[in-house]
């Protein structure tokens, strides 16, 4: 299995549509002769629209992940900076925005149903359109070849697939901005029945629909990504390859990609009955409800039973969505501590811990829904369970960098960023997971400042710590790295002054998803947190474009990248700085060993690439190696 | 006719002053960005030709081992400061049993999670700081040691069953059964705002068909259940300090959720499904005004789960009353049948508007035959 030679032949040019990329091929196919047929067609060049179209190369498909996901920051925070503006001045004016939102501003002020709105949308935005397929979607798709050392993913029509289906998902979502009665407006676990009935909330109309539309070929995308992300890593592994000489990247991407194809179709079973219970009179979800001046006939079901079925899905979500992160940062701060990233078996074994707690965990949204309180002190148990293989993932982050020779490159900093606010976030998961205490912290502030720490900040700053170190291998030119700095401590900085106040009023009672506080005697005493955190949050929203610069005019005008820049052991750069499709012009290297020989002593670098066999690396060879040479 | 064309310039003259100042903005931002195209340019082809390499490790890398000090010393210094001066704040008084219990919890539980936090952020910074870059210096190889591995899996494991049996002995006692004297009532949510009923002198619920819902009938009350005759409703909450409440939960249309912070009390008000949440007020109001210096203060009960467009502003007024001062106020309300006669009379127009099967599901009564309820009754 671990030699299968695998070939992804380009696309003929004039063959119009896109073409199954993997053929059937014979294990008995030589290295050379791949080298061949891989030449014989690179002088074929693609029309434009299939190189960067509808594209079937890995490498192309990540970008567009990428480059879409980045769009899709800009929108979600954009949108974050809106309803920031309204709870930091519930009483300023708001007309100054009317040219842009138009009747949603009503006599200066923001529209409460549209601010419902602007949080659903950005909750939508940032966990399924950016964390989950711009960050998974883009390293998933660019790196598992690269180092697995594949030509490409095992059905490269699929991968495109995934890409445009997650496109027309995002472009529906987009429309539905615009549309009349505006965006889905309940939240973006969108409980039933406000999502289910257009007469609770404006935005449970046209808007829903689209939202449930957009959601389903989301979910397709995402199996489909799924599916080949996990069949590549079983079957394409160059020689060598084998499972325990994976870097920790493939490891965080298989599992995930697990997790999302055994979870999603859950949420897809969920969104499909609340479609019915919309548009086709089921009850699944609704039950004794008069509403508008009327009692509809709708009873027996149940709004409990959507959440246990969203939670099945949202759960293993946060794991999706920061997984990937773990993984990509546990392979930069090997790199860049220049050691070997330490307990790189407690590592797998944590992920592994991770991804099969991640499914008994989703009952500790719902203490407080009226569930039986036995089935709470369950989810309590569990729950706090899957909390120590992420302390022990922490731990050996702080090893790795123990006695290491840290070179900060931007990649760096995120990375240490990301420990740092995963950290911080995820020990407050230890309160809100103990349901006693969940009852007076549930949906309130203490609750975002929770998850934005854990599964939003931490998992961004994997996300940037991924682009600022694989960007080289993206676009073949460095990013300015003195940007990257100022990026993330401006960025780092505002995570925290972000969110930290927010536990502040959170253990307070401050409620989330409220359009104005100032009703409440309870909750108006922190008129001055709420400024202080509006002015962070928008603050780091415009810190942003510091990146988005970097990002682009490096694509052009950066530096040109070397080879293998960082000097890191894995695949990927072992692949020429212009990678065509196939990854490798030559035959594919075969692998010899784990890819965290940094510093290893006797070496002559400080770093041994996998492809290097242990022959001839004598003098640093490890007794139970030098066995294996002889 | 008239007024047309002048909305129609008012409406342009905005648009273009908008438009104006966009296209400004946008002129600025794209001129700053040449501009820094062209410096950041400069400087990469000046550090080109000068001979130094972008691989070269130099003060960048110690400004930036320098800032992770800077930013552990600064930033936990403003952490430190910002918690303790909003503490004050933030701990918000309590008036329940329960509550003095879970926030003992929580205050346990957030100072042995500070003190890994402390830790670890500590280690992350110190680290990052002491092993920087230096030239000729050698990382150590490293790559694993099980003994540690299974001492920090050990230790969380240890720390965090003890907080599950923390957290599980008070749930279970939060979430256990309601004493049998306990004081009943119904808050129903709708959109937007509380309804609350008290059971009367009868100490039982009648019941409640959501069919029946109109303007005068808001809770539905099916008046052919002889026990809700004297149920009455009213427009605040009244509740006696230091006996058990049974507060009953239900909402008639979306999810709603009961959250009373000081009483560190929610649940959910979910259609179709009544809820219910048991605790024991342990100060009246007028203590609580007391307590706090506010004379203005009031128990609010506030909505905690998104329901639509108002709900932001689901407010009830909650009363903790000394018990005699609860037993006057209850003796004075009337029932919802004596003040709505025309409901009573439709209902024995038409006895038969009620499935029986719905009236089954939908009862909610609770037995309640205390000393203060009887006295209440009485």
């Amino acid at each position: 299995m671990e030699n299968t030679p695998n070939l992804s032949p380009e696309l003929p040019s004039n063959s119009g549509a896109a073409l199954p990329a993997a053929p059937a091929t014979s294990p008995a196919t030589l290295p050379h002769e791949q080298a061949d047929t891989h030449e014989h067609h690179e002088h074929h060049e693609q029309h434009w629209l299939f190189k960067y179209v509808f594209s079937t190369d890995h490498k192309m498909i990540g970008k567009q992940f990428l480059i879409t996901g980045i769009l899709w920051a800009v929108v979600g925070g954009a949108l974050s900076t809106l309803f920031r503006l309204q709870l930091g001045w519930p009483e300023g004016t708001m007309e100054w925005l009317k040219p842009l939102l138009g009747k949603w501003i009503e006599a200066g002020k923001l529209n409460p149903e549209f601010y419902l709105a602007l949080v659903t949308m950005h909750g939508t935005i940032m966990v399924f359109f950016v964390l989950t397929a711009g960050l998974s979607g883009t390293f998933s798709n660019f790196l598992i070849p690269l180092q697995i050392g594949a030509r490409d993913m095992a059905s490269g029509f699929m991968n495109m697939l995934s890409y445009w289906f997650f496109f027309v998902s995002s472009a529906v979502m987009f429309s539905s901005i615009f549309i009349e009665t505006g965006p889905a407006a309940s939240g973006w676990t969108i409980y039933p029945p406000l999502s289910a009935l257009p007469q609770s909330i404006s935005g449970s109309g046209m808007g829903m629909t689209m939202w449930l539309v957009s959601m389903a070929l989301f979910i397709v995308s995402q199996l489909l990504g799924g599916v080949n992300y996990i069949t590549t890593i079983i079957n394409l592994r160059t020689q060598g390859m084998s499972m325990s000489k994976m870097p920790l990247t493939i490891w965080a991407f298989m599992l995930t990609a697990v997790l999302g194809l055994l979870s999603f179709p859950v949420l897809l079973a969920a969104v499909l009955l609340l479609f019915f219970d919309r548009s086709l009179g089921t009850s699944f979800f609704l039950s004794d409800i008069y509403i508008a001046g009327q009692a509809l006939p709708n009873t027996g079901g149940s709004p409990v039973l959507f959440q246990h079925l969203f939670w099945f899905l949202g759960h293993p979500e946060v794991y999706i969505i920061i997984m990937p992160a773990m993984g990509m940062v546990s392979e930069i701060m090997a790199t860049h501590s220049r050691k070997p990233i330490f307990g790189y078996r407690a590592m797998i074994g944590s992920l592994m811990g991770i991804s099969l707690l991640s499914f008994v965990v989703w009952g500790h949204h719902m203490f407080v829904t009226g569930m039986n309180p036995f089935l709470g002190s369950v989810f309590v148990f569990l729950t706090l369970m899957i909390a120590v293989p992420s302390a022990v993932k922490s731990f050996n982050w702080l090893a790795t960098l123990w006695r290491g020779n840290i070179r900060f490159t931007s990649a760096m900093l995120f990375s240490v960023g990301f420990v740092s606010l995963f950290v911080a976030g995820g020990l407050t998961g230890i309160v809100l997971g103990n349901a006693a205490l969940d009852i007076q912290l549930h949906n309130t502030y203490f609750l975002v400042a929770h998850f934005h720490l854990v599964m939003g900040s931490s998992a961004m700053f994997g996300m940037f710590a991924g682009i600022y170190h694989w960007y080289p291998k993206m676009f073949g030119r460095m990013m300015d790295e003195r940007l990257g700095y100022l990026h993330f401590w401006l960025t780092f900085a505002g995570a925290y002054l972000t969110f930290i106040p927010m536990h502040y009023i959170g253990i307070a009672g401050f409620p989330r998803r409220y359009y104005a506080w100032t009703g409440f005697d309870m909750f108006s005493q922190f008129a001055d947190v709420n400024k202080f955190i509006s002015v962070a949050a928008i603050a780091v929203f415009f810190a942003q474009f510091i990146f988005l610069f970097n990002f682009f005019y490096s694509m052009w005008r950066g530096r040109r990248a070397t080879e293998n820049p960082w000097n890191s052991n894995t695949l990927e750069w072992t692949t020429p700085v212009e990678v065509g499709h196939g990854n490798w012009p030559g035959a594919i290297p075969a692998v010899h060993r784990w890819p965290y020989d940094y510093s290893k002593p006797g070496a002559e670098e400080d770093f041994i690439p996998q492809h290097v066999p242990f022959s001839q690396t004598s003098s640093s060879n490890l007794p139970y190696e030098k066995k294996a040479v002889e | 006719m008239a007024s047309r064309p002048v909305f129609a310039a008012r409406h342009f003259h905005l648009f273009s002053f908008f438009f104006m100042t966009v296209l400004g903005i946008v002129l600025v931002v794209v001129l700053l960005l040449v501009v820094f195209a062209l410096l950041l340019r400069l400087q990469l082809l000046t550090s080109i030709f000068s001979g130094n390499s972008t691989r070269d490790i130099g003060w960048g890398n110690r400004v930036n081992a320098a800032l992770m000090l800077v930013f552990l010393i600064g930033g936990g210094a403003w952490l430190a400061w910002s918690a303790v001066s909003s503490y004050s704040r933030l701990d918000i008084p309590i008036a329940s049993v329960h509550g003095a219990d879970v926030d003992r919890l929580f205050w346990t539980t957030m100072i042995i999670l500070g003190v890994a936090f402390v830790l670890v952020q500590v280690f992350l910074f110190v680290y990052a700081y002491k092993y920087q870059h230096k030239e000729g210096k050698r990382a150590f190889f490293y790559s694993h040691n099980n003994r540690l591995e299974v001492i920090w899996t050990l230790i969380p494991a240890i720390v965090f069953a003890g907080l599950v049996f923390a957290g599980w002995k008070q749930w279970s006692r939060i979430t256990g059964p309601a004493p049998k004297d306990a004081v009943v009532l119904e808050v129903m949510g709708k959109q937007f705002n509380w309804l609350v009923r008290y059971p009367g002198r009868d100490q039982k619920l009648g019941v409640v068909n959501y069919r029946l819902i109109d303007a005068v009938n808001e809770f539905g009350f099916d008046l052919s259940d002889k026990r809700g005759l004297d149920d009455f409703t009213a427009g605040e909450i009244h509740i006696p300090k230091g006996h058990p409440i049974m507060l009953k939960i239900r909402s008639r249309d979306v999810l709603h959720s009961v959250y009373m912070p000081q009483f560190r009390l929610q649940m959910y008000a979910v259609p179709g499904m009544p809820t219910n949440f048991w605790f024991i007020p342990t100060k009246t109001t007028d203590e609580m005004r007391a307590q706090t210096g506010n004379p203005n203060f009031n128990y609010e009960l506030a909505c905690n789960q998104v329901c639509g467009r108002g709900h932001f502003a689901m407010k009830m007024i909650v009363v903790v009353d000394e018990p005699d001062d609860y037993v006057a106020w209850f003796g004075q309300q009337k029932s919802f049948s004596s003040q709505n006669p025309e409901v009573l009379a439709a209902l024995r127009a038409q006895p038969t508007l009620l499935p029986a099967q719905t009236a089954a599901v939908s009862s909610a009564t609770v037995r309640a035959s205390g000393s203060l309820a009887a006295r209440a009754a009485h």
